[in-house]
């Protein structure tokens, strides 16, 4: 990335990866969390944004709770089934580009909590880059995730993967790449359902049609299989 | 207990006669047992007149997998439990109604009590069981258009698979 470009002219080469580098230096210095605090990691996150373990000194100076101003996402805390539509819609307004951290056991995997309502990490559903383990981790932990989301920046390497969780676990592979155009419908997994597969999902036959349709996923394509992922050029 | 609560059964039992089921004591806790047709009067008569003013809670109890020894005490399958508690004697009463598993209903308590409102949400939610006269019987722990009631004894810990049943994130792609 960073590779000078051997040319006889030269100038474009250069600047145009100074001026790359630049730009993520700018990123990385200046990462603007959006806190995506539910639970217990929120008071450690509270910690870590506060005067001892001061997170602005990193960049993290605006800490504020609107999607549309930042950069960063931290999910701290477990996030349960009535609160992944409010994660998903708040994930879907922050501009990119973005990147997330999961922060805790529950966020990265559901922690503790294998029930009904718990979300099995969020990763299932948002692409995630860097998680802590921990009930709750230390903010110097937190920090520790910060600056390898900032080496990450000066990589510049692209987002992660959308994982699906419902497989074996040593079964993991990406299945939507999010920095790729991904195709298709919405992916909705539940291979071990014992539900029989419902066309019409059931808000629908109990609310009826939904009043607004999404309309990023019809520009996605038509419904081809997941192995034919299209690749950017 | 300031209260007594022989005395209290013997006056239930002589105004509600069948209805009142048996009573007894759990870890120092009175319980009273009654069939579910005559809960509104026998709560009104308590709210009234034994100066049991304040109902703490409204919850409910499966008792399917219930060991032998404490399924004895279980008519039905379910059981609306209301904790009541008097300001006046300083004593905290249980009342227990049993309710079927086919015709899961129940008279509402909430003319008697505004706290029996959510209490009996959350009942519905969890157990599967209808207030009638309840004025806004909907669901309040889990999302509106959930399936299934969660803490009967049958349905499954990690639930139906509903817990992976999210769209995933997809990147609008450049144009």
């Amino acid at each position: 990335m960073s590779e000078t470009i051997n040319r006889k002219t030269g100038a474009a080469g250069f600047i145009t990866t100074r001026v790359q580098e630049l730009i993520n230096w700018g990123r990385r210095n200046s990462l603007w969390p959006m806190p995506f605090g539910t639970a217990c990691c929120a008071i450690e996150m509270m910690a870590t944004l506060s005067s001892r373990y001061d997170l602005s000194r990193f960049g993290a100076e605006v800490i504020r709770f609107s999607p549309r101003q930042s950069d960063l996402m931290i999910v701290s805390g477990r996030v349960c089934l009535k609160m992944m539509p409010v994660l998903l819609e708040i994930y879907n307004q922050m501009p990119d580009p973005k990147w997330c951290i999961s922060m805790g056991a529950c966020a990265s995997t559901g922690g503790v909590f294998d029930t009904y309502t718990m979300i099995q990490g969020v990763d299932q559903f948002i692409p995630v880059d860097v998680y802590i383990p921990g009930c709750p981790p230390r903010p110097e932990s937190l920090i520790d995730a910060l600056m390898l989301i900032q080496e990450r920046i000066r990589r510049g390497e692209k987002q992660t993967k959308v994982y699906d969780r419902t497989k074996h676990p040593l079964d993991l592979e990406p299945i939507a790449l999010v920095s790729e155009a991904a195709e298709g419908a919405p992916v909705l997994t539940g291979s071990r359902l014992s539900l029989p597969p419902q066309d019409v999902p059931a808000q629908e036959q109990n609310f009826g049609p939904p009043e607004r349709i999404v309309t990023h996923v019809e520009r996605l394509g038509q419904g081809k299989p997941l192995t034919e992922l299209k690749r950017d050029t | 207990m300031a209260f007594d609560l022989q005395s209290l059964m013997t006056t239930l039992k002589s105004r509600f006669g069948d209805d009142v089921l048996g009573h007894g004591e759990s870890r120092g806790q009175a319980v009273v047992s009654i069939r579910r047709g005559a809960s509104l009067p026998v709560l009104r008569f308590l709210r009234d007149e034994a100066h049991f003013e304040m109902l703490t809670d409204v919850t409910c109890v499966d008792s399917l997998r219930l060991p032998p020894d404490m399924q004895r005490d279980y008519s039905e399958r379910f059981a609306v439990v209301y904790q009541l508690y008097s300001l006046t004697h300083n004593a905290r009463l249980r009342v227990k109604a049993f309710v079927p598993e086919e015709t899961c209903e129940i008279d509402s308590a909430t003319p008697l009590w505004d706290a029996a409102n959510w209490g009996e949400r959350e009942a519905y939610d969890m157990f599967g069981v209808v207030f009638r006269g309840h004025p806004d019987l909907k669901r309040i722990l889990m999302p509106d258009n959930y399936e299934g009631y969660p803490l009967r004894k049958d349905y499954p810990l990690k639930g139906r698979g509903e817990r992976d049943r999210f769209e995933k994130y997809t990147e609008i792609p450049p144009r």
